[in-house]
């Protein structure tokens, strides 16, 4: 039952996400790229996840720990990276006039 | 207090929140598709994602337990995730102030694989944990976790591999590298990456067949981007772009969380359309990006023929005289512009012409650059109106009512061979410079570009040759133009 509605959301987000980029023009894709790679970092979620919910799993040892730190950080790069490289760009795309 | 009611409610709230931040990446996205409203379509996708870790916070930070009618916060380690968090946006802001334009391509190559390698932990720290305690897992999330770290280890790798290309790292040849058997290897290595996750799925309480799968695409990713060539980096980074989106959405469901599924294959699905338009302009599918060896060195035997005694060479001095003639004159850049650092001169000829009521625009091709639209960036960099960048579609009707086109450091957008059967571009859309009045071409030499074929517009009647470095034999035509 949760595995199916994950999968509508799955498909559904496919089709839209086809739907936004077509309309993306060529002189965009690179800051879009930049920017949708910041997005893909929503790992980021998943690394608090795994990060905080070490209590509720009991003792499971340093090395889950010292990895999910590493997810955090990861992570963490890719998105405030990602979202400052793409704000560099556009802003050479407005600079003028 | 009703604990069971609260609960729920705690439920909903972040079920709610996380929709919020996917609606604010459905909005950014949205909104990165026009130059006016792009900068408000990234600070909304930035937006989307400080909801999204605050929600974060609240979803696995409290804990409300109806059994024992307790609420309980989990940040004890909270001083662990503050400095993961600090250190993290330091590096990421850090290299994003630090990165130059034309190391575009890199840097998101290397912030992708960073993106990739935190998918592959976060599932398989996941996975030990559910197993530390005794849960047992259902085979479609084994599925997601097997393919979480399939995945997001080939990103990881494969984005490593793809920025040492892209920086000139010695270690790591432009050319691709194949080796004998290449083929068989990667083939062999698939079946065996398979093999593991069936063995996972059968073990599902071992987390080793995980990390062996995570190992295996580690080799896989390396051995993916290593045999690709300098010219097929676009493709190559649309690709990886997608992976990371794809790898994000396959942790969404091992953790059953909605945002993580939307943001990743909203990513997904816009590395895919990326990489299909780069292998458009390439005339090129995918599977022979990856497995046809493109832009290795064979067919020059005809060079001779073409070139011999037909090739114009001319002079700064000759140019700035055909061009204070011209009325509409086209720019054609390739990725050979950035290597010379010749943007700055092409943006003043550009002012001068336009001083002289001089029409310029520029022709972009789609793969001109590292990344796509990576050509358009360094344009912009140089203040030229992006109302001046014309496409492929848009440039390709105007040439013959263009006086001049000054190619500068690109080669095979610009051959006509393409247009022609039995070449390696064969089909792949150009630039219809040679309808042009006159064509000037400035490059070094008559070195073959990365399809390593003669170019037979150099010799053609109206092409004239201006050998020399980019930057400085544009200077020496706006030297020269400025004298007239």
């Amino acid at each position: 039952m949760t595995l199916i509605y994950l999968i509508t959301i799955f498909a559904m987000t496919v089709f839209l996400g086809f739907e936004l980029i077509t309309k993306v023009p060529a002189t965009l894709h690179t800051p879009l790229m930049s920017g949708s790679n910041a997005i893909s970092g929503i790992t980021i979620v998943g690394a608090v996840g795994v990060l905080l919910t070490q209590l509720t799993y009991g003792e499971v040892g340093i090395f889950p720990f010292i990895l999910a730190a590493i997810a955090l950080l990861f992570a963490t790069i890719n998105v405030v990276g990602g979202f400052v490289v793409s704000h560099r760009m556009l802003d050479k795309f407005r600079g003028k006039k | 207090m009703d604990y069971t009611l609260l609960a729920n409610a705690k439920d909903v709230i972040v079920a709610l929140f996380y929709l919020v931040s996917a609606i604010l990446f459905v909005l950014g996205i949205k909104n990165l598709s026009k130059p006016k409203t792009a900068p408000r379509g990234n600070m909304l996708g930035a937006a989307g994602m400080l909801v999204a870790f605050l929600t974060a916070l609240v979803d696995f930070g409290v804990v409300v337990d109806p059994a024992s009618e307790t609420i309980t916060t989990q940040f004890q380690y909270w001083y662990i995730l503050l400095a993961a968090i600090i250190l993290g946006s330091f590096i990421g802001v850090y290299s994003a102030i630090k990165v130059k334009m034309t190391g575009m391509p890199q840097m998101v190559a290397i912030f992708n694989g960073f993106g990739g390698a935190a998918s592959f932990l976060v599932a398989g720290v996941f996975y030990s944990f559910e197993i530390a305690v005794g849960n047992t897992l259902g085979v479609p999330l084994l599925i997601a976790t097997f393919l979480s770290g399939l995945i997001g280890a080939v990103t990881f790798t494969g984005s490593f591999i793809a920025y040492a290309k892209l920086q000139g790292l010695k270690i790591i040849p432009d050319k691709p590298l194949v080796f004998k058997g290449d083929l068989a290897f990667k083939g062999l290595l698939l079946v065996v990456l398979l093999v593991l996750g069936g063995l996972m799925i059968v073990n599902s309480t071992m987390p080793i067949y995980y990390w062996l799968v995570v190992l295996g695409g580690f080799i896989l990713g390396v051995f993916l981007v290593i045999g690709i060539g300098g010219a097929d980096m676009p493709v190559v980074i649309s690709l990886l772009n997608s992976y990371s989106g794809i790898a994000a959405a396959a942790t969404g469901f091992v953790l059953g969380n909605t945002v993580l599924i939307i943001a990743g294959s909203l990513v997904g699905a816009s590395g895919i359309i990326l990489t299909l338009i780069m292998c458009k302009a390439m005339n090129r599918s995918l599977l022979n990006v990856f497995f046809g060896g493109f832009g290795g060195s064979k067919s020059t035997e005809q060079t001779d023929d073409i070139y011999e005694g037909k090739v114009t060479s001319t002079n700064a001095d000759e140019v700035a005289m055909i061009l204070e003639t011209a009325q509409r004159v086209a720019i054609v850049p390739g990725y050979g512009m950035a290597v010379a650092r010749a943007a700055t001169a092409v943006r003043q000829l550009t002012d001068q012409l336009e001083k002289a009521n001089i029409e310029v625009i520029f022709g972009i091709h789609p793969v001109a650059g590292r990344m796509p639209g990576h050509m358009n960036v360094l344009l912009a960099e140089e203040n030229i109106a992006y109302e001046k960048l014309l496409d492929l579609e848009t440039i390709n009707p105007t040439f013959d009512k263009t006086d001049i086109v000054i190619v500068i450091g690109a080669n095979d957008v610009v051959n006509p061979v393409a247009r022609e059967a039995n070449s390696p571009i064969s089909g792949m859309p150009i630039l219809d410079v040679d309808k042009a009045r006159s064509v000037v071409v400035i490059k070094r030499s008559l070195s073959p570009g990365f399809a390593g074929i003669p170019n037979p517009l150099f010799a053609k009647d109206n092409t004239l040759m201006l050998f020399g470095d980019g930057k400085q034999a544009v200077e020496d035509i706006i030297k020269a133009y400025k004298e007239l």
